[in-house]
């Protein structure tokens, strides 16, 4: 097991530095640049831009952010925030974002495996339409108009919960816009929870299991939600990154101050900003793969056949 | 509740059965009668949907959500804990009762394919202890030396490494061996085998088959088969059913329904199986395929199919004509009115063949 995660831990290394490598290259040459010229003059433009190292070979101004990059430091914004240190501005963005995200993906998963485990288990019956309707729905209705309508109602018609983001009262205001993020991943993982089971409940070992006398809670636990959690796994990798890097649309509506919102401000705002581009780039992907290596991990875990044959025993 | 004989441990009385689909009700078991006597082993014969598995099936609760038992029993006898002879009709027991008093403990399934009948995620020693933490009580400690021992007497050797193993770390033979094993694990009076030699290869089949007949002498075991190998069921038989869309067309001791058909569908499929003397290039079949109990046939089912089916065919169902105290075949050829119809020729030639090769050995 210890080889097969460092394996995976060193392919994570390598895939994170290809990206940084890519990324780099890519805001260098893509259309655009951190200097409005209808603000700056001429002069002024080539002064800033021999103050950053912007006219250094490619390769010599990489290999000057990756060094910083080690240390930990993502440099300064060149256009936003006049300048601030990224890391002060990402910190408190990122701390905003994940905190909501991670309220999101519990309600998601929480929630969402439940109602999967309610329509499998009450398969062809009332609960398992309901699950379905809402599922779709789930996945249809953008989370920004599902953040709309709660604010319309429990804002709005109802003043109990805040209309906007207030960072003093955290949890309270965090749950109108983490219940409409998380939506979509709650009923992709109802939909699968219940296709899964389904399929499971409907397997020949589960039947065996049935045959020895297995019934009931004891069947589903031992027997049919690990084997359908496998898969499941797989699709909450990718749902749980777009949670934490927050979305765009929520976080403008709602006034949070989140890396979704950051993001938009460095591309759309006056002049593309380099730094905070990148940035943002560099943890979006450091983010999806953390996750997919925890996922590859957990996979380990939960399914026995690749245990095994990564590790090199058998197979 | 009264059952035929004191040796009989199942009785599937009148067993109707029918499946709601889509497309419509469809009439999938209609009149099946199976008797099992202790100690012995029954074989239920017939193509695929003639509802062979699905009789069983009713027996054990595993019948799936759109099936609804219109009528029948199936009558199980037991020894109680304090020796009381009960019994039991399986179809009037909730899937709960049947979980924690019939399955596993008292009747036992062997399925057709090792490679999917295994849980992937459970190692195999697990999964031989569960049935038996599940039924009998016993410590930890004591289930895990049961399932060594039954690892060893279905013939696994390196027993005690082999608990640990995953089910893909095994081949399809050990596998079946360790449904097998899974199946003995609480001490079954019935073992009911569904196809259990289908899905293996033919060197594999026949140590399998020598397998259980094995067990079933040292366990005591009352066996039945499902199977539509008529191969495997010379080998293990007793007495043979052999079902056609639903119902028991024939039923007979091995001798009778071998040396001596009496229903065309029987002759059909002992012509169907090739022997070392067939010299055409061709294998011989029934022509047609089953009927559709979508549309329940009128008269008798397999008059379509049947070279010498007689005008009343199809108009009524054959009732069981009785041939001798445990031959019945359900054909209008046997009625004393009927012309007088004998077996192919070339299956005549068959047999006697057979029964020849067959003295050899006696």
């Amino acid at each position: 097991m210890a080889k097969y995660i460092l394996k995976r831990v060193g392919l994570a290394l390598i895939t994170l530095f290809l990206i940084i490598f890519i990324l780099f290259v890519l805001v260098r040459i893509m259309p655009g640049n951190p200097f409005p010229s209808e603000r700056m003059s001429a002069e002024q433009i080539v002064n800033k831009r021999a103050e950053m190292g912007l006219d250094d070979p490619i390769l010599v101004q990489f290999g000057r952010y990756f060094i910083n990059l080690l240390h930990g430091d993502f440099g300064k914004g060149t256009s936003l925030y006049y300048g601030a240190p990224i890391n002060t501005v990402l910190s408190t963005c990122i701390s905003n974002s994940f905190r909501i995200g991670g309220i999101a993906i519990l309600e998601g998963t929480a929630v969402g495996l439940l109602l999967g485990i309610t329509a499998a288990l009450n398969r062809g019956k009332f609960l398992d339409g309901f699950c379905t309707v809402f599922s779709i729905l789930g996945v249809c209705v953008p989370g920004y108009v599902f953040l709309i309508f709660l604010q319309y109602f429990f804002a709005y018609k109802i003043p109990f919960f805040p209309y906007f983001f207030d960072p003093n009262r955290f949890v309270f205001s965090s749950i109108l816009p983490s219940l409409s993020l998380s939506l979509f991943t709650m009923s992709t993982v109802a939909r699968f929870t219940r296709n899964e089971m389904v399929e499971v409940m409907d397997s020949d070992y589960v039947r065996l299991a049935e045959s020895k006398g297995m019934t009931g809670s004891l069947l589903v636990r031992k027997h049919i939600l690990r084997n359908a959690l496998i898969p499941i796994v797989t699709v909450l990798g990718p749902l749980i990154v777009d949670l934490l890097t927050g979305a765009l649309v929520v976080e403008k509506i709602y006034g949070i101050n989140g890396i979704g919102k950051l993001m938009v401000d460095a591309i759309a705002g006056e002049g593309v900003d380099y730094n905070y581009v990148l940035a943002l780039g560099i943890l979006y992907s450091a983010l999806y793969i953390g996750i997919m290596l925890v996922v590859d991990i957990l996979y380990g875990i939960i399914d026995p056949r690749i245990r095994v044959s990564a590790s090199g025993e058998e197979g | 509740m009264e059952m035929k004989n004191e040796r009989t441990i199942l009785q599937i009385n009148d067993l109707d059965i029918s499946f709601k689909t889509n497309a419509g009700i469809i009439h999938a078991i209609r009149g099946v009668n199976i008797d099992l006597q202790k100690g012995e082993t029954v074989a239920i014969v017939g193509e695929s949907g003639s509802g062979k598995s699905v009789t069983m099936k009713a027996a054990v609760g595993l019948l799936d959500a759109n099936a609804t038992v219109n009528s029948g029993q199936i009558l199980y006898r037991y020894v109680d804990d304090y020796g009381h002879e009960q019994v039991f009709d399986l179809l009037q027991m909730s899937k709960k009762q049947l979980r924690s008093t019939i399955n596993g403990s008292r009747i036992a399934m062997v399925f057709q394919d090792p490679m999917t009948s295994l849980d992937p995620t459970m190692t195999i020693g697990k999964q031989i202890m569960e049935g038996i933490l599940l039924h009998k009580k016993a410590s930890k400690q004591e289930a895990w030396e049961r399932s060594l021992e039954l690892l060893e007497l279905v013939g696994i050797t390196d027993a005690e490494k082999r608990m640990k193993n995953y089910p893909h770390q095994l081949s399809g033979g050990m596998r079946q061996r360790v449904v097998i094993a899974i199946a003995l694990a609480s001490d079954p009076d019935i073992l009911i085998c569904d196809e259990p030699t289908t899905a293996l290869d033919v060197t594999i089949q026949a140590r399998i088959l020598e397998l259980i007949k094995d067990v079933q002498k040292r366990m005591k075991l009352s066996v039945i088969y499902i199977t539509h190998d008529l191969g495997v069921v010379a080998k293990v038989a007793d007495y043979v059913n052999v079902m056609y869309a639903g119902k028991i067309i024939e039923v007979g001791n091995v001798n009778e329904i071998f040396y001596d058909p009496k229903h065309p569908y029987t002759w059909g499929l002992l012509a169907a199986m090739p022997d070392l003397e067939t010299d055409d290039d061709r294998l011989v079949s029934i022509p047609g395929s089953p009927p559709n109990l979508l549309h329940e046939p009128k008269g008798d089912a397999f008059a379509a199919r049947n070279a010498y089916a007689l005008a009343i065919d199809e108009k009524a169902d054959p009732p069981l004509f009785k041939v001798s105290e445990t031959h019945y075949a359900a054909t209008w050829l046997l009625h004393p009115d009927a012309p007088k119809v004998e077996m192919p020729q070339e299956l005549k030639a068959r047999i006697a063949r057979a029964q020849k090769e067959a003295e050899k050995y006696l």
